[in-house]
């Protein structure tokens, strides 16, 4: 696709929606320069608050400074004791330390810190019947979303930099994947529109066939 | 179900006589890729993982699970094994029919604790044995299916709607940050794994697998023996599978596996192949004749031994230099050789000593007029 000003091709696309009515613009490098758009992305709140919390989470290993669960209140499993084992008491641990779990996730997932993939199906339509609520609370809010795909975006440029471009590139897909996952409000979009536009949930019943 | 040695009788659910899915040496790439994987880690919401609930609990969890399993239609006919009332003879038989995990067979809820009464157990898809779901395992469930050669695809539809089909009957814990909740943090997410057993005896001859070792290290996939972690590569079977499971879906995880590093794997077992057949034709046909003579000749053999001859003839076999071996046979002695099935196929327990005589009588039998080919 070439640029409005019809010389270069279009490498920024911007979907912006301003009361209901959606605003597509495809610029190239140079026009987006000018009209004073930033050329990399935006780093989203929720990414600068994922490093954050992770900042927090690595000192709170040594001398917290924001309150954590040193016990799970579920099943009185402490932070010490799954050091030894390796292994949670059970779901609520997660939450109970999701501070401290954060940094060794990241490590142990290469740069994961969300989950990108299936969704329990029969949860996924059931709360699609109860309405909004119940979706957020299977999905996670815009808030979750945007961290999830933070942390896709961070994952694409370390593969950037270690030159693995193949792997960049599916990233990149599984991005423009997770960011066609239904928005619950207007938000502007930097990534360029799906193809297929999906509705509902990262679910792989909606995704494309794995490519062999 | 169980004769006083403890092995299975003649009405046991299965048939441990025949060869399994994984051994038929049939699929795509089927000259390297031995069999695929994939499983799943999935536990049920409302009970605490397996390592930290009450006896009671597992007793509960494991009812619910067999009540869903059962229910699931998830294949035509389905064994269902409780393994606390099983014996070392079955769980052995089991393990080495990759149906469970060792630490299944013992009962292990950690490194400390547990043990063989520990209330679990293994559902079992019959007569093929492609799918398997360990309960009470490490996580509530373990959803296991296998197949021969690569065919990592179809096992992630199939998987897929083996998951669909048990969640549509209880809640799974899942968290919308942290996807489906695991005990061990390693495979929380999409708490899928996917797997590939690779024959690989020419990179082996060539010493180029530690290339491979150190390439898959890299991209964080593992590579480990015939049974797993902390196995040796016996028979020059190596497994590789993927180390991370959280922010990343399970199709992306796929492609990283079949779009980049099996290929190449596959790649240079063949090119290995290909050079030392062309250029040094006469050390394979020396190893792969020996294999034979050894097997055929032998009257003592340990599972080692028996397993390391049995790759190069299987080696002899796919590059064209025994046409009147099949590949399938040759699998399936592979599994006949250890310790649990060769006790089964002389109907008694046997001492390490004696099995080394019976290993080595079985084998001659089975390889009888491929003698002095």
């Amino acid at each position: 696709m070439l640029c409005e000003c019809g010389l270069r091709e279009a490498t920024i696309h911007e979907v912006t929606i301003t009361n209901g009515v959606r605003v597509e613009r495809h610029l190239c490098e140079q026009c987006a320069q000018k009209l004073g758009l930033p050329l990399h992305q935006q780093a989203p709140v929720s990414e600068i608050l994922a490093k954050f919390v992770s900042k927090q989470g690595a000192q709170s290993v040594v001398g917290p400074r924001k309150p954590t669960a040193a016990q799970c209140p579920q099943c009185g499993l402490t932070f010490a004791a799954f050091k030894g084992t390796e292994l949670l008491g059970c779901p609520t641990c997660y939450e109970a330390f999701e501070v401290p779990l954060s940094p060794l996730l990241e490590r142990t997932h290469e740069g994961g810190t969300h989950h990108v993939g299936k969704v329990p199906k029969r949860a996924l339509e059931a709360s699609r019947l109860r309405g909004p609520e119940a979706m957020e609370k299977l999905l996670g809010g815009l808030a979750e979303r945007q961290a999830r795909i933070g942390s896709l975006r961070k994952q694409m440029e370390d593969a950037v930099k270690g030159e693995q471009y193949e792997r960049a590139a599916q990233i990149r897909d599984e991005i423009r994947r997770v960011s066609s996952i239904a928005p619950s409000e207007p938000r502007a979009e930097r990534e360029p529109p799906p193809e297929n536009p999906e509705p509902g949930g990262p679910n792989p019943h909606s995704q494309e066939p794995p490519r062999s | 179900m169980n004769d006083p040695a403890g092995l299975p009788g003649p009405n046991s659910p299965i048939d441990y006589h025949a060869p399994t899915a994984w051994l038929l040496g049939t699929g795509e790439d089927a000259d390297v890729v031995m069999s695929s994987r994939a499983r799943l880690a999935r536990n049920i919401a409302g009970f605490p993982f397996v390592n930290s609930a009450s006896r009671d609990d597992r007793r509960h969890a494991l009812a619910v699970s067999r009540q869903r399993i059962m229910d699931a239609r998830l294949t035509k006919k389905l064994a269902w094994i409780e393994l606390h009332e099983t014996n070392h003879a079955v769980r052995t038989l089991l393990v080495e029919r990759h149906l469970i995990s060792r630490q299944h067979a013992k009962g292990k809820l950690n490194r400390t604790t547990g043990g063989v009464d520990e209330p679990r157990a293994v559902a079992v898809g019959t007569p093929d044995e492609a799918l398997s779901i360990m309960v009470n395992e490490e996580d509530h469930l373990r959803i296991q299916l296998i197949g021969s050669g690569l065919c990592l695809n179809d096992l992630l539809r199939r998987i897929d709607d083996v998951d669909d089909r048990i969640e549509a009957g209880i809640d799974y814990a899942f968290s919308p940050r942290f996807g489906y909740l695991t005990a061990c943090p390693t495979n929380v997410g999409t708490g899928i794994r996917f797997g590939v057993m690779l024959h690989l005896p020419a990179l082996k001859l060539t010493g180029d697998i530690e290339k491979v070792k150190r390439a898959a290290g890299g991209m964080s996939l593992a590579v480990r023996g015939f049974y797993g972690e902390g196995s040796d590569a016996s028979a020059d079977l190596y497994q590789i599978s993927n180390q991370t499971t959280l922010g990343k879906s399970e199709a992306a995880i796929l492609r990283e596996l079949t779009g980049e590093v099996l290929p190449a794997v596959i790649g240079y077992e063949r090119s290995a192949r290909q050079k030392l057949l062309e250029h040094r034709s006469e050390v394979i046909e020396d190893k792969v004749h020996r294999a034979i003579g050894v097997l055929t000749h032998a009257r003592l053999l340990s599972t080692e031994e028996a397993m390391d001859h049995l790759s190069m003839i299987r080696l002899g076999i796919v590059a064209g230099l025994m046409p009147e071996l099949e590949q399938q046979p040759i699998n399936h002695l592979l599994l006949m050789v250890q310790p649990g099935h060769l006790q089964m196929l002389c109907g008694r327990v046997l001492s390490q000593g004696e099995r080394r005589i019976e290993r080595a009588k079985l084998v001659r039998e089975r390889l009888a007029g491929v003698a002095g080919s």
